[in-house]
């Protein structure tokens, strides 16, 4: 729709309560305009519109939004910035986004969409490098119907438009929404627009709109923009007792755990995988960080974690971790082989060609390996398990704070707290990294800086764990210290881990007698290209350490813990 | 951005009716954004559209640059059509070109900032010679003249065509048609058929006399909104598209 002058949307909860609304619209600007219909114009047919997006909402986080429109042939990608739906100060002309759109033949909206499913155009070119590797996913879709009508002049001359648009969302017995009414100006007739606008502002039953039909129809159906995210961000307070904590901790890497299953059983991209395995991760870093204080007696008698089970639900998360390597590593591979087939010098990319379809081959083979992993029943009942133990461990705990309160005792006296645990447990992990660090000597074998590399994740999900309780600046300058650092390993570590499997491949490949010469040699090249790459990382490493460990990373770290932990 | 004005010397030929369902057609059936500057005081374009003859500071402002002509545009009823209306004042715009340095390239100069917004603009010339009329054959691609067919008529394009071809540097395309033609008078058919295949700047299209476009004044819209299938629409449509194939 033409961005209005402003735009109001019905009160009420029930279609009765709508139409009364808009009738009490049309009436207030017949006071002053005549009302018509617009001229010639058949009522447009119903439109479906489904909004997508990434998973993980990657364009809406870069404020855009993509929009599918259905037509008989073939539909239509329109891609917008998400400004407000219309201002909600009256009289102040909303800006137009700089909407792009390009056809997309074979879309369909109810189901999710590659990149590669979208020909070259302007909104291919715009997301490209924001989404992928994720899917395109169908948010929400709505069905909308618009009226127009023209609000004359003495002269009969239009001054104005109301745009009348009805909106249901296509999920379930398609749910209306309110109607929005938008008032749209003519050039060169602001006055009566503005005039127009004050009319609706002053018929009851309307109200300005704030939100989108985007958000309007995702509420409708029980979800909001963004509402997934891989980030940790528990809702922890520093006054909290350390097993609520960790157990809230806990239960929102297992929220991200479950909403990633699904995608990763359908296979929609590769991500889903990649998130499932880092809240693996992090939750077997938090376990081995913080996984004590699970134990500790709560207000609620048995609620709390013996050490034999908190032994063995990190066995069963070590096993998916372990369940979801294979696949993952593969995708490494096929998500960067254009660019890797791109670096050859000497062999060809095509001469890479087998070793990308032996490498798919294989993908298939673990992906059903994993799939069998996630549906089994081990799985389903340590997810289970582990949500009710932590619920209870989260209730037990809060209660007993609730207890302590009432008699008059404090927080600290009833045990330790969200805020003691942080401190304590980001400072051992930060005097790890230092101890192992500092030891390191270019002599030192690679097996010293991998253990590095698992010290400083786990110092990096503390911090991440633990960010509400820490102070966000000083938090932020850890961090940046001690990414760099971080990605330094992981480049001397992830080569390492990828020549060993070409080499693991190539073996595999000649025996299956699917490696041809150009192949192999290619495949060479490739694991010459990573060894080169390692040897930069590892002479970049001191360099690294030092920023991060060395005296002003000290004093940052312990600025962070004095700022906001004491 | 392509400017199209039409014009005669003579009043009463069809110069407005014209401009209206023209502009009506690139914006509405060639999807061009358009606008329409109703140059003739007597302001019949803008009373087609019911928009009022009057511009804020008249056409003074407008043509001493105090007011951009961007500020005096109306939207019309219509998609991508907009209209920048008639002035009482406009009957001194001889006056006014005269007073800010009699250049006749001054129109020229106005509509240049237009460029960046419409892709068609039509001048609807009042009936003169004039240095508003230099300064519109100036400023035009192409100026489309109505001519009632008889012989005087003749004799106006030909003069037309001969001031025109005697331009420096730019000169528009001058394309005529026959207009109000009435085929039941033997000397309408006779130079409407001749002079339409011996002529090149004569269009094949004539818009035959009808009562569906003296209604125009009466419904206060171009033909073809309130009468799209009548054969006065057609004739338009003919005359829209032959201008569109001669303009490429």
């Amino acid at each position: 729709m033409t961005p209005g002058l402003a735009g109001f949307v019905a009160s009420g909860h029930d279609e009765q309560t709508w139409d009364d609304a808009v009738d009490g619209v049309l009436a207030a600007l017949g006071t002053e305009f005549a009302v018509v219909p617009e001229r010639g114009a058949a009522p447009r047919g119903t439109r479906r519109r489904t909004w997508f997006d990434t998973f993980d909402w990657r364009l809406y986080r870069a404020g855009l939004i993509l929009e599918y429109v259905a037509a008989a042939r073939g539909g239509e990608l329109r891609l917008s910035s998400a400004s407000p739906a219309a201002p909600a100060a009256l009289g102040v002309q909303a800006t137009p986004p700089a909407d792009v759109a390009q056809p997309a033949p074979g879309w369909r909206a109810s189901r999710p969409h590659q990149l590669c499913d979208l020909p070259d155009g302007p909104v291919a070119a715009r997301i490209a490098g924001l989404v992928a590797p994720r899917a395109l996913l169908p948010a929400v879709t709505v069905f909308t119907g618009a009226t127009v009508r023209r609000l004359l002049n003495d002269d009969g001359k239009t001054v104005a438009r109301l745009h009348i648009e009805h909106v249901a969302v296509a999920a379930g017995d398609h749910q209306p929404l309110p109607p929005r009414l938008t008032i749209t100006e003519v050039r060169g007739y602001l006055g009566q627009g503005r005039r127009a606008v004050r009319l609706v502002a002053g018929s009851p039953g309307v109200r300005p709109v704030t939100e989108s039909v985007l958000a309007d129809a995702l509420r409708a159906v029980g979800r909001r923009p963004g509402d997934y995210s891989n980030k940790v961000a528990a809702p922890i307070t520093a006054g909290m007792p350390a097993a609520e904590a960790a157990a809230v901790i806990l239960l929102r890497l297992l929220d991200t755990i479950e909403a990633n299953v699904p995608g990763v059983l359908r296979d929609t991209d590769t991500e889903f995988l990649h998130d499932l395995r880092v809240s693996v991760r992090r939750t077997r870093s938090a376990l081995k960080l913080f996984g004590v204080a699970l134990t500790a007696p709560t207000a609620a008698r048995g609620s709390a974690l013996t050490s034999d089970e908190l032994a063995r639900f990190a066995a069963e998360f070590k096993w998916v971790g372990d369940l979801t390597t294979p696949t993952r590593d593969l995708d490494v591979h096929l998500l960067g082989f254009e660019e890797t087939a791109r670096a050859l010098r000497a062999a060809k990319p095509d001469d890479l060609e087998p070793f990308r379809a032996y490498l798919a081959q294989r993908r298939t083979r673990e992906f059903r390996t994993l799939a069998r992993g996630l549906r089994a029943e081990r799985f389903t009942s340590l997810t289970r398990d582990w949500r009710e133990r932590l619920t209870r461990i989260r209730e037990g705990a809060s209660g007993r704070t609730g207890a302590t309160a009432r008699s008059g005792g404090s927080g600290k006296a009833a045990g330790e707290t969200a805020g003691t645990l942080a401190a304590e447990r980001t400072r051992r992990a930060f005097t790890r990294v230092a101890k192992q660090g500092g030891a390191i000597t270019p002599e030192s074998p690679h097996e010293s800086l991998h253990d590095l590399r698992k010290r400083c994740k786990e110092l990096r999900y503390a911090l991440e764990f633990f960010a509400p309780v820490l102070p966000p600046a000083a938090c932020a300058a850890v961090v940046a210290d001690l990414k760099k650092l971080q990605d330094c390993l992981g480049e001397f570590q992830d080569t390492e881990v990828q020549i060993g499997e070409i080499r693991a491949l190539a073996v595999a490949m000649l025996a299956a007698n699917e490696a041809p010469a150009v192949t192999l040699l290619a495949m060479g090249e490739v694991t010459a290209g990573l060894a080169a790459r390692q040897q930069a990382a590892r002479a970049d490493f001191e360099r690294r350490f030092a920023a991060f460990g060395g005296p002003d990373g000290q004093r940052r770290m312990s600025l962070l813990l004095r700022g906001g932990l004491g | 951005m392509k400017i199209y004005a039409t014009y005669n010397i003579k009043g009463g030929v069809g110069k407005t009716t014209t401009a209206v369902n023209l502009a009506y057609l690139a914006a509405a059936e060639s999807k061009l954004r358009t606008v329409l500057w109703d140059l003739d005081p007597q302001g019949a374009a803008s009373f087609m559209f019911r928009v009022k003859p009057r511009v804020k500071g008249g056409g003074k402002a407008l043509i001493r640059g105090k007011r951009p002509l961007d500020d005096a545009i109306k939207g019309t009823d219509f998609d991508n059509l907009d209209l920048i209306p008639a002035d009482f004042t406009y009957r001194n715009m001889d006056l006014l070109l005269d007073s800010a340095g009699g250049s006749s390239r001054k129109l020229s100069r106005l509509l240049a900032p237009l460029a960046a917004e419409y892709d068609a603009v039509f001048l609807d010339c009042p009936p003169s010679i004039s240095l508003v009329s230099e300064n519109v054959l100036h400023a035009a691609d192409m100026v489309v003249v109505p001519l009632i067919p008889t012989t005087l008529s003749v004799r106006t394009l030909d003069q037309l065509t001969e001031f025109v071809a005697g331009f420096r540097g730019h000169r528009p395309d001058v394309l005529a048609f026959f207009s109000m033609v009435d085929r039941r008078k033997k000397l309408h058919k006779e130079i409407t058929e001749n002079l339409s295949s011996e002529r090149t700047e004569v269009a094949l299209t004539a818009i035959p006399y009808l009562s569906m476009v003296e209604n125009m004044s009466v419904e206060r819209a171009p033909v073809t909104v309130f009468a799209p299938r009548s054969s006065a629409a057609r004739a338009y449509r003919a005359l829209w598209s032959e201008i569109l194939a001669r303009a490429e």
